[in-house]
């Protein structure tokens, strides 16, 4: 573990960046060795920008332009087992043409940090928000972190390198954001000097490498003798982040101060109802818990960061006390129960003698706004299912019908 | 009752047209509250750019981090750099009462507010599309109408937005643009 130390608020530079721009930056600053990409909305500035620094001798960075996602996610899964940092962008249509490679990149092992700005998935095509493309690759192996501002993109893409190259871990990662309403808006970001960003991340040490000197064989055919294993081994990797996240951040914030844990709690501790999503919705619900506290509604919000490792235990602790849990999610699972974030919360209740009840409230697909006034609404029904004493399994907000 | 989710934020939205500078002359706006150790948020309304259609931007400033992540529905400041858009838009709407509507035009802020029948807060009308033509040679009149806006507002200092528009545009173009915003600041009508 390397030591870090607290740096002194006059070596912060403080600009105003959108979500793609603070990645881009964030990126640079990691010193990645190879980038390989494919453009898409809303994720564009992130290459774009990225590729700026290239052209300005910034960045020693090799940028492999490739022809589409299924290639670019297949040359990074090629860097990175050759032992480089490696990192992508994608979003939607895009992710989707990686499909395949995803699941390899993570069962090879490969510390990819992949940036999306999550984008709906077609048809209609739609190039607005919601979260169908990185939830529907929930399965694949890849740890999934969401974050809510701009300053929270610049910081977990810093955190994700160290997250996924830990040898305790060795995953491929997903950085998301939301598409245009987080990457295309100017924030306040706090970035850190380069020399900081060096000294917490270091260079990459692989844990095994293509080397042309001592040939070795990775991925190639595991059958019935031998697939098994690598899943469980896989899996095991996977269960071992939350210990390794808590470490990074609690190092990243001696040298920040800030850190966002693998879910926020806000006002819960007394709270009847606790709203929970995540990403930007969230930091709506916690103006909406604000302006309902003054009103007397005992209401607080979970805010998840993390959503692959699933933390159940902590998710279930910090709201298993309410009288019930909403649920906002930008994904309809179509043909099943509930919704993948509700399925989530639902299971890790499970065992709990007494349970809140948990509503699933579908919105803002396809970037439709969702105002404070939607959270409300999905508060409103949760309030009156609760009065009842039954919910439907779910139901979708700020839609015509 | 109507909720207030944007306590101690000010909100702006912009109506212009695609291709004429909404989205940098909000950025430029919210990067000097940034300098002026603010936070905000400033986005556009979220498209493909098509050139010439109707395009809106929003911007809260705020003394404290913001959390709220929509767009604005009760603007304290609309501004419309485009004088082809008042009859095509509602700037009115959803303004609050007492807010600041600020219209790039050759009219009075007395008939603006007989056009919309808008009675509270402040109206603000710059020519700047003359401005524009005047110093730049160019319609590019949303720095000017901006400058109006900060004239009539005080949200953040004129000095600081000018600073803001050096750094992004250095050279000839900014210079240009500064003196469009002096003149606008000058020219500005508050009624």
């Amino acid at each position: 573990m390397t030591s870090v130390e607290k740096i002194p608020k006059d070596q912060m530079v403080v600009e105003g960046l959108t979500g793609d721009a603070a990645i881009a930056l964030a990126l640079k600053q990691c010193d990645i060795d190879v980038l390989a990409a494919y453009p898409i909305t809303p994720q564009t500035i992130i290459v774009e920008d990225f590729q700026k620094f290239v052209a300005n001798g910034e960045v020693k960075t090799k940028v492999i332009p490739v022809e589409s996602e299924h290639s670019a996610m297949s040359a990074c899964v090629g860097a990175s087992a050759v032992g480089a940092r490696v990192a992508t962008a994608t979003a939607s249509a895009g992710l989707a043409l990686m499909w395949e490679i995803l699941y390899c990149a993570a069962s090879m092992r490969m510390p990819i940090v992949l940036t999306v700005a999550n984008r709906a998935l077609s048809a209609p095509i739609n190039i607005h928000n919601d979260w169908s493309d990185t939830y529907g690759a929930r399965d694949s192996g890849f740890i999934q972190l969401y974050c809510q501002s701009s300053q929270e993109a610049y910081d977990t893409t810093i955190m994700a390198f160290k997250i996924a190259e830990n040898k305790d871990i060795l995953l491929p990662i997903m950085v998301c954001i939301d598409g245009f309403i987080l990457s295309h808006n100017v924030e306040r970001v706090e970035m850190l000097p380069d020399q900081a960003i060096k000294k917490f991340l270091g260079v990459r040490q692989p844990f095994q490498n293509l080397d042309p000197d001592n040939p070795i064989t990775m991925g190639p055919l595991a059958l019935t003798d031998y697939y098994f294993e690598f899943k469980e081994q896989q899996d095991e990797a996977i269960k071992r982040v939350p210990d390794v996240f808590k470490q990074v951040e609690a190092e990243f914030e001696r040298m920040t101060g800030r850190s966002y844990g693998m879910l926020e709690t806000y006002k819960t501790e007394d709270a009847e109802i606790i709203l929970l999503t995540h990403s930007t919705p969230a930091g709506t619900a916690k103006v909406v818990v604000d302006v309902l506290r003054e009103r007397d509604e005992k209401v607080g919000v979970l805010r998840l960061k993390m959503f692959r490792p699933f933390p159940s235990k902590e998710v279930a602790e910090a709201i298993k006390h309410a009288k019930a849990v909403a649920v906002f999610e930008k994904c309809r699972s179509f043909g099943s129960t509930c919704n993948p974030l509700a399925l989530e919360v639902m299971a890790s209740l499970y065992d709990l003698k007494e349970k809140p009840m948990v509503t699933d409230f579908v919105i803002g697909l396809g970037g439709r706004d969702v105002p404070p006034t939607t959270i409300v609404e999905g508060y409103e029904k949760t309030k009156e299912y609760l009065k009842q004493g039954k919910a439907p399994l779910y139901e979708t907000l700020g839609v015509r019908k | 009752m109507a909720l207030d989710f944007a306590k101690g934020i000010t909100e702006f939205r912009w109506h212009g047209r695609g291709g004429q500078g909404v989205v940098t002359s909000n950025q430029m706006l919210g990067k000097a509250a940034l300098k002026e150790g603010n936070y905000i948020q400033a986005f556009p309304e979220f498209g493909p750019e098509r050139t010439g259609a109707p395009v809106r931007a929003f911007l809260r400033i705020s003394k404290d981090p913001i959390q709220i992540y929509a767009q604005v529905y009760a603007p304290d400041v609309v501004i419309c750099i485009d004088p082809t858009l008042l009859d095509v838009v509602n700037p009115t709407e959803g303004l609050k009462a007492d807010g600041t509507l600020v219209i790039n035009t050759t009219m009075t802020p007395e008939e603006v507010r007989d056009k919309y029948d808008f009675r509270g807060g402040k109206v603000v009308t710059v020519d700047a599309s003359t401005i524009a033509m005047e110093v730049l040679g160019r319609p590019f009149y949303n720095m000017p109408t901006m400058a109006a806006a900060v004239e009539a507002t005080k949200v953040v200092k004129i000095e600081t937005v000018i600073e803001a528009v050096l750094e992004r545009y250095p050279g000839k173009v900014g210079e240009l643009n500064k003196v469009a915003i002096e003149k606008a600041v000058k020219e500005a009508k508050i009624g």
